[in-house]
This record gives structure tokens, C-alpha cells and sequence, in this order.
């Protein structure tokens, strides 16, 4: 690990004006990501703000009827918040089905957004990687693709985000609350918020230099049965390979994201006016231009299969 | 059992000697430090950066002056001799690192020790030694609840917590309701103990040792 200087911020105006006032410096929250990345000198940042500090640590009611999460409320806290569980239990599932015990106690809400892949060609520091070092080339077009993605991707980096909570957070129409280094607060509806690769797949977010996040607001509950299926490996404590997040009305409408498939949470809402007529229809146009690889072509039925089962699940 | 500054010709104490030597004289080069704090942009550099941080473990005191860089283990174990967790892999993935913090458990491996200022961190340590063992330690005996033992003080520091979550309405996973208590099944400790890995293959032990503690049958 590269040596760093430490500061604890006092607010999160201070802790976003630090931040463009040291080249360099990165926030620290949980950790368990950054560290990770640190040691692997993948992360290596000069300077550390710790915003651990900043009472951004409640789920709250805001007076229209939505749920503001604290940037910093733990993993464990939220899929636990009874009004998660009852409102939201697509978020609730879906952080439940994400990394282990031990890593939800740290990790936090704002942490998890702004995690990094993890393709094994950004994490072989060996090997070309865009993301990793911006112009390199990509390791993984070619190399070993079945974790990869197959949509969104580019002739750059077919790297997938590895957040479950990311995607319930698509499906719910989050918005994401940041400050900026002036003081300025701006909210980002989460559909904007992660960027596909293109040709600077180094650049993951819309966030501007030393740009903070405070909260996540989820709007009003909108009912219905809420569901996340996460296939993978094994049977806990591994990577998404295809996750479906839905919420599924009596009537049949709904909603529905994906993880594991791109290089941002999955949904395209024009293809959820297909759910009443089933799991076939709907991944048609939600997977549509799709470009796998032939190690990974198997997400496509895959997603398939998952919707369909999601959908009868939903059905009862 | 070792005591900070209570160093006998061991293997062990050798090494941490040597491990102290080394800390010691990476702390001596001069560094900007607190200075930094609040200045403007300090450059890249290669020098290390010392901070200071207090906390308790087991219930004691202390205050200690870091390398910025030195993670939460590495300050129980190579600072203050404190060498029940384990470094497994370093990555947060094998869970031997387990400790509590505050009461809830965390992998100490990726975690600064420069951030648990305040902190009350109870390691394998504080929940019992040998002659006044915890229930759980003593249910892993009993159970034969290990093989090699290197994972079991993250493996026992976890389950304590698991039995604490389930009590306070955590849901896992596995959880087949998310808004009613979370039952004690083999299923939910399986899921919940997911984050410590065991080489050795003692699952099925470790989930009786929990269950019996638990007050179930296994």
C-alpha cells in the first residue's frame, strides 16, 4: 500500500472542498472496497478524508411520503430498517443477497454505488485494463469473459458493476443526493448516475471532482410484490452472474432491472410494458442489441429463465 | 498467553520482535503527519505518514502512534501482541480477521486502524481464554468445531455476533419472511456464517457448536 495522509472531515461541505484541494485524495466510508483496491496499489490515493464522522447515518421520512438513506448507513442497517423491509423489500433482498455478514456491518450505502468491478483484468495488475489504466487496452475482450458483460459494453471494457443494491435502487427510481465542493447540492435520478464505458471507462459516474454523496432517497412505495433473484456460483457470498430485481403489480405490470449483465444496473422501461405477456417478451427488448462473448452468451437464456421464474414467484 | 512487552524467546516472540523493529524504524522517518491535516495538496510521496489513535481492546486502554497504513489487525496483532485473529487472506474474503467492534462484527483486515478512534474492540481474546472459556468457545470444543484451528477465533467472534443479529430481527438471505423473526435454522446460521471460511471442512461441527449455544438441537 502507498503512504497516505488521514483527515477526519467535519462536513460534508468541508469533506467535498478537501477533497479538490488535495490532487489525489479519495473519501474514506466502510472501506472494505477501497482497502481492498489500496492494498493491490489498484487504489492509490495521497490523502484519505474519512467521512465517517458526518451523522449521515439515518433512514428518515421525508414530509412527501418518500425514505432518505444517510450516505453512511451500513449494509446490515438498511436491509434491516423496518420500513425497508416493508415498503422497499426489493432493496432489503437485494442487500441480503450481497457480500457477507462481516461486510454489510461496514459497508455503506454510498460506499456500495461508487464500488469498482470486479474483472479479473482490472484486479491483475499484470495485465492492460482501460479502467484500471486509462489507454492500456483491455485484457478481458478475449481473455476470460464469463463474469462479463453482455450489454452496454464497448470496444473499451466489457466490465460489470457488482452492486445488488445498485440494481433494487434502479428498480425503485432512487435518486442520488450529492454536495459539491461549493457548497451547491444537486440530486441525480439513479438511471443517470453510473455511466456505460464508451471510450473512458475510467470515468464509472456523473459525480465531478470531490463531489460528495449525502443521502439516497427512495420515492413513495409503490406496492406490489418485490423480488430479487440473484444466481451465482454458489449459494451465498459470491458475485451476481445474472440478478433480476422486480416489483410485479396484481395486474401484471411492473418493473424490472438487472445485475450482472452491464456495466451499470440494467432497465429499460420500454421493455416492462411486455411483463403481462411473460419473461420471453420482456428480456427481448430489455436484452435487445445484446453482444456477449461465447463464454458468456449463457446470461441471455439465463435472464431468460430468471425473469420467468421471478414472474411466477410473483404470481404465488 | 502474551502480554504487550511480555516477550519471551518464543518463535512467536521472535517474530514480533522483528515485526516491532521494523515498525519502529519506519516510524522514525521524518514525516508530515498531523501537519497534514487541513494543509494544502501534500504531494505524492513515498514517505510514510504517522497518526495517532485510541481505543480499547478487551477492555483495556490504549493509545497508539501508526503508520497511517496499518490496518486494524495489524495494529492487534503486530502493536499489541494481540494474535488471536487471524491473517488468512488479507482481503476480506476468508473471515479469520473477525473481530467486534463496538459489538458488531467486522473483518479487521480491511479496516484502518487510524478510523476505530473510540472504538471498545473485543477480539477472541476478551470472550474467554482457557480457563474461563465463552459458552461458544467451549461449544466448538465440545462439538469438535475446527480441525486445524487457524479459522476458529474469527469463525467463534462471528457466531457470537450471528446469535446477537438473529435476536435483533436481522434478516438474512435465507429468511423466507422479511417482517418476522428470523428463525434458528441450520439453513440461517449456514447463510449468516457464510463469511468465514473453513479449509478444514468443519461446517456441519461449527453449526452444531452454534445451535447447541443457541439453545436448539442440532
Amino acid at each position: 500500500m502507498k503512504p497516505f495522509s488521514y483527515e477526519r472531515a467535519g462536513s460534508p461541505a468541508e469533506a467535498a472542498a478537501a477533497a479538490v484541494r488535495t490532487p489525489g485524495a479519495k473519501f474514506i466510508a466502510g472501506g472494505t472496497n477501497l482497502l481492498d483496491l489500496m492494498k493491490l496499489e489498484i487504489e492509490t490515493p495521497v490523502h484519505l478524508i474519512d467521512v465517517n464522522g458526518l451523522s449521515l447515518d439515518k433512514v428518515e421520512p421525508t414530509p412527501d411520503g418518500a425514505l432518505r438513506i444517510g450516505a453512511l448507513v451500513r449494509n446490515t442497517d438498511l436491509a434491516a430498517d423496518e420500513r425497508v423491509r416493508r415498503d422497499y423489500g426489493v432493496l432489503s433482498r437485494a442487500l441480503l443477497a450481497g457480500a457477507s455478514g462481516q461486510l454489510r456491518n461496514k459497508a455503506t450505502t454510498a460506499g456500495n454505488l461508487l464500488q469498482r468491478t470486479r474483472c479479473p483484468y482490472f484486479y491483475d495488475t499484470a495485465q492492460p485494463c482501460n479502467k484500471r489504466r486509462p489507454g492500456s487496452g483491455c485484457a478481458a475482450i478475449g481473455g476470460f469473459s464469463r463474469q462479463l458483460a453482455v450489454i452496454g459494453g464497448s470496444e473499451a471494457c466489457i466490465a460489470t458493476h457488482p452492486s445488488d443494491m445498485a440494481v433494487a435502487m434502479r428498480v425503485l427510481d432512487a435518486a442520488v443526493e450529492t454536495v459539491r465542493p461549493d457548497g451547491a447540492a444537486r440530486s441525480i435520478p439513479i438511471a443517470e448516475f453510473h455511466r456505460l464505458p464508451g471510450d473512458t471507462p475510467h470515468i464509472e459516474t456523473v459525480l465531478e471532482p470531490g463531489e460528495l454523496i449525502t443521502a439516497v432517497t427512495l420515492p413513495r412505495p409503490v406496492g406490489g410484490t418485490h423480488i430479487y433473484h440473484k444466481v451465482r456460483d454458489r449459494a451465498s457470498y459470491a458475485f451476481a452472474l445474472v440478478a433480476v430485481a422486480a416489483v410485479v403489480q396484481p395486474d401484471g405490470s411492473g418493473r424490472v432491472a438487472l445485475g450482472g449483465v452491464a456495466h451499470k444496473p440494467w432497465r429499460v422501461e420500454a421493455a416492462e410494458a411486455e411483463m403481462p405477456k411473460g419473461a420471453k417478451a420482456v428480456t427481448a427488448q430489455l436484452l435487445a442489441g445484446a453482444k456477449p462473448t461465447p463464454e458468456n452468451a449463457f446470461k441471455l437464456p439465463l435472464v431468460e429463465r430468471t425473469l420467468g421464474s421471478v414472474l411466477a414467484e410473483a404470481k404465488g | 498467553m502474551h502480554q504487550p512487552g511480555d516477550l519471551d524467546v518464543t518463535r512467536r516472540g521472535v517474530l514480533m520482535g522483528t515485526a516491532a523493529t521494523i515498525a519502529l524504524t519506519a516510524g522514525s522517518f521524518p514525516v508530515p503527519a498531523e501537519a497534514a491535516i487541513g494543509d494544502a495538496a501534500p504531494q505524492q510521496t513515498l514517505t510514510p505518514v504517522t497518526s495517532t489513535v485510541s481505543f480499547t481492546v478487551n477492555g483495556r486502554d490504549h493509545d497508539l502512534t501508526l503508520d497511517t497504513r496499518t490496518t486494524l489487525l495489524d495494529a492487534l496483532r503486530e502493536q499489541l501482541h494481540v494474535t488471536g485473529p487471524k491473517k488468512g487472506c488479507d482481503h476480506g474474503q476468508c473471515g479469520a480477521c473477525t473481530v467486534l467492534v463496538d459489538g458488531r462484527r467486522i473483518n479487521s483486515c480491511l479496516s484502518l486502524a487510524v478510523m476505530h478512534q473510540g472504538d471498545s474492540i473485543t477480539t477472541i481474546e476478551g470472550l474467554g481464554m482457557p480457563d474461563r472459556m465463552h459458552p461458544m468457545q467451549a461449544a466448538f470444543v465440545k462439538h469438535d468445531g475446527y480441525q486445524c484451528g487457524y479459522c476458529t477465533p474469527g469463525q467463534i467472534c462471528s457466531a457470537v455476533a450471528v446469535l446477537k443479529e438473529i435476536e435483533a430481527g436481522i434478516p438474512s438471505h435465507v429468511s423466507a419472511d422479511l417482517m418476522a423473526a428470523p428463525k434458528l435454522t441450520a439453513d440461517e446460521l449456514r447463510e449468516r456464517m457464510s463469511g468465514n471460511i473453513c479449509r478444514c471442512g468443519a461446517y456441519s461441527n461449527i453449526v452444531d457448536a452454534i445451535t447447541e449455544v443457541a439453545g436448539r438441537e442440532a
